[in-house]
């Protein structure tokens, strides 16, 4: 069989696996070769898993032998972001503090991966416990973006984006919060989902902030994007919050048409700091679509200029809470150097988390303390009513709105470490959506000196459908997604 | 509203922290500063609107009262730091 399988999507490989062109060992020991060839340099995995994949590969292939129906990710190698628990196989959060952690159980997407016969190749990198926007903030090491090894590959799924744009995995899975699959996905040159809030099941993913997080796939394109979703996507009984509705056929939306969408284009989201080249894109990839036949019109949400404090008081709210968790009881770290069971949890703690996440307990428990949870928590919970409000009126009079991803093209290794404001402002496009808990997809759409620019396509809840429809003509009439980093 | 260092200590105690000099130092500066930003949301008059704590129509899931089984204690506790007979073992809580 050819070589450089890893080069292809997923669905093109599990063409290629179905009809015996190639086995599905064959695709795994690509992968596995194509990892061990470029992750020293690139560093997306926390851990990597070859024999196991090449394990679950052979057991596709036995299926296979026997006329098993097998579905369309069959045999196909996908990544799992380290914070979702893999039974077994280490889950670190890419933190100190569960450096050593083996779950017991599998997330409910690893369970359902796992039932769809998905070959997992390894634990993919990201800022500690997903809080950050270029994945320098994990405790382990720092991820490379693929397209240029000195920028990040942005954050939080960081090592997620990067594996799928280097070619170490056929797709992978991240956790969007603020962004963190839609803003490494613009900086890596890949497709990027967040569903819907409830769309998809958190059971097994470690919380960050619950009422945000949200998994979704990163993938070499659209047509793979439908594919991961329909596999992960349906109400869990382990999730309470897993939403009691029908799943379409994700793979129906990938229509060539756009003719008589109606697509807003809300001023707030190209505001200052916004990269003239990434507008421009933007700008002319809203013109493609109106020349196949789609409608715009700009727009204003003005509460939407208000989402990055609304979301650094409740992110880190529920953060503060979450992370009560990591105390060196049950699991990952105890720091040796404790007398009783107080300084235990705070020697552990200061030990085990990074400034970033220290700083972010901090600031959750500050606001959410007595006399001040009025002034920050009360009201930022207020103002996110507003953002709804205003995203469910734009709905009605647009299909989609399309913005940005993130303001700009991905930035140096260490260039914003002293500034976490101007990093956050990475985040300005993105955090409006999980606020409001609709779905948005980010896919390539133009080239900053070599570096990938992101294209931000929003839908009402529950509404991927109509982001895969856009996303999918989009991509028909552009040849972003073939393009490759050169490795 | 402005945050002094003994401040920062005692949410670093509510907090579970046992920050160091420096940490304390760099925090205080950091979270002022966001402070200071979140000023902005002062802006938005708010009366009269309801606090959105999650985003979907959803109260009160309830399933079945059916028995399932339990993970194995054996391996609940397999990751614990320190262990001894099926229970996790830490420095002496109560005094007696």
């Amino acid at each position: 069989m050819a070589d450089r399988l890893y080069e292809l999507t997923a669905h093109e490989l599990s063409d290629l696996i179905k009809s015996k062109q190639a086995s599905a060992v064959e695709v795994a020991q690509s992968f596995v070769d194509r990892i061990d060839a470029v992750d020293e340099r690139v560093k997306s995995y926390v851990t990597t898993t070859p024999e196991l994949a090449i394990e679950q590969a052979k057991a596709v292939d036995d299926a296979i032998a026997h006329g098993e129906e097998l579905g369309p990710l069959a045999g196909v190698p996908g990544a799992i972001k380290d914070n979702m628990n893999t039974r077994g196989v280490l889950t670190t959060c890419s933190s100190k503090i569960l450096y050593n952690y083996k779950p017991i159980y599998n997330a409910a997407v690893v369970d359902r991966l796992a039932t769809e016969r998905v070959v997992t190749v390894g634990k993919t990198n990201l800022d500690e416990f997903a809080m950050g926007s270029s994945t320098e903030n994990s405790g382990f090491f720092v991820t490379h973006n693929p397209w240029n090894l000195d920028k990040v590959p942005g954050g939080s799924s960081g090592g997620s984006a990067a594996a799928v744009a280097a070619d170490e995995c056929a797709f992978a899975l991240g956790s969007d919060t603020g962004g963190s699959i839609r803003q490494p996905a613009s900086f890596c040159g890949v497709v990027g989902m967040k569903p819907t809030y409830g769309r998809v099941s958190r059971y097994g993913l470690i919380a960050f902030a619950s009422s945000l997080d949200q998994i979704g796939p990163l993938t070499k394109d659209v047509t793979d994007c439908a594919l991961v979703m329909n596999a992960i996507s349906g109400k869990d009984p382990c999730d309470a919050t897993s939403l009691d509705v029908p799943v379409p056929d994700f793979t129906k939306s990938l229509v060539d048409n756009v003719k008589g969408l109606k697509i807003g284009v809300p001023k707030e989201f190209f505001a200052q700091g916004t990269d003239p080249d990434v507008e421009k894109a933007v700008r002319e990839a809203i013109e493609l679509l109106t020349s196949l036949g789609a409608e715009y019109k700009d727009t204003s949400m003005r509460s939407a200029g208000y989402g990055l404090p609304v979301y650094y008081i409740i992110a880190p709210a529920e953060c503060s809470s979450n992370l009560a968790r990591f105390d060196g009881v049950r699991y990952g770290l105890r720091s040796k150097d404790s007398s009783d069971v107080i300084s235990m949890f705070n020697k552990t703690r200061e030990e085990g988390f990074g400034a970033e996440v220290k700083q972010r307990i901090m600031i959750g428990t500050y606001a959410l303390s007595a006399g001040y949870y009025d002034a920050y928590y009360l009201k930022a919970q207020k103002v996110r009513t507003l953002l709804r409000g205003e995203f469910e009126k734009a709905f009605e009079e647009f299909d989609v709105l399309i913005t940005p991803t993130s303001p700009t093209v991905a930035f140096g290794i260490g260039e914003l470490a002293d500034d976490p404001f101007a990093m956050k402002l990475a985040d300005v496009c993105t955090i409006p959506v999980n606020l409001a808990g609709i779905p948005a997809i980010s896919l390539p759409c133009g080239y900053k000196n070599g570096l990938p620019i992101g294209l931000q396509i929003m839908a009402k809840g529950l509404d991927e459908e109509t982001l895969l429809r856009v996303a999918y003509t989009f991509e028909q009439h552009t040849d972003y997604h073939k393009n490759k980093p050169k490795l | 509203m402005r945050l002094s260092k003994e401040d920062i200590e005692s949410v670093a105690y509510l907090s579970r922290l046992e920050l160091a000099e420096e940490e304390k130092e760099k925090l205080t500066g950091h979270i002022n500063r966001l402070l200071d930003n979140f000023q902005m949301l002062q802006e938005i008059d708010t009366q009269d609107v309801e606090p959105t704590s999650h985003v979907i129509p959803v109260f009160n899931v309830f399933r079945e009262d059916v028995a399932r089984p339990s993970l194995p204690a054996d391996e609940v506790i397999s990751n614990g730091p320190q262990v001894d007979e099926h229970c996790f073992v830490v420095p002496k809580v109560v005094e007696t």
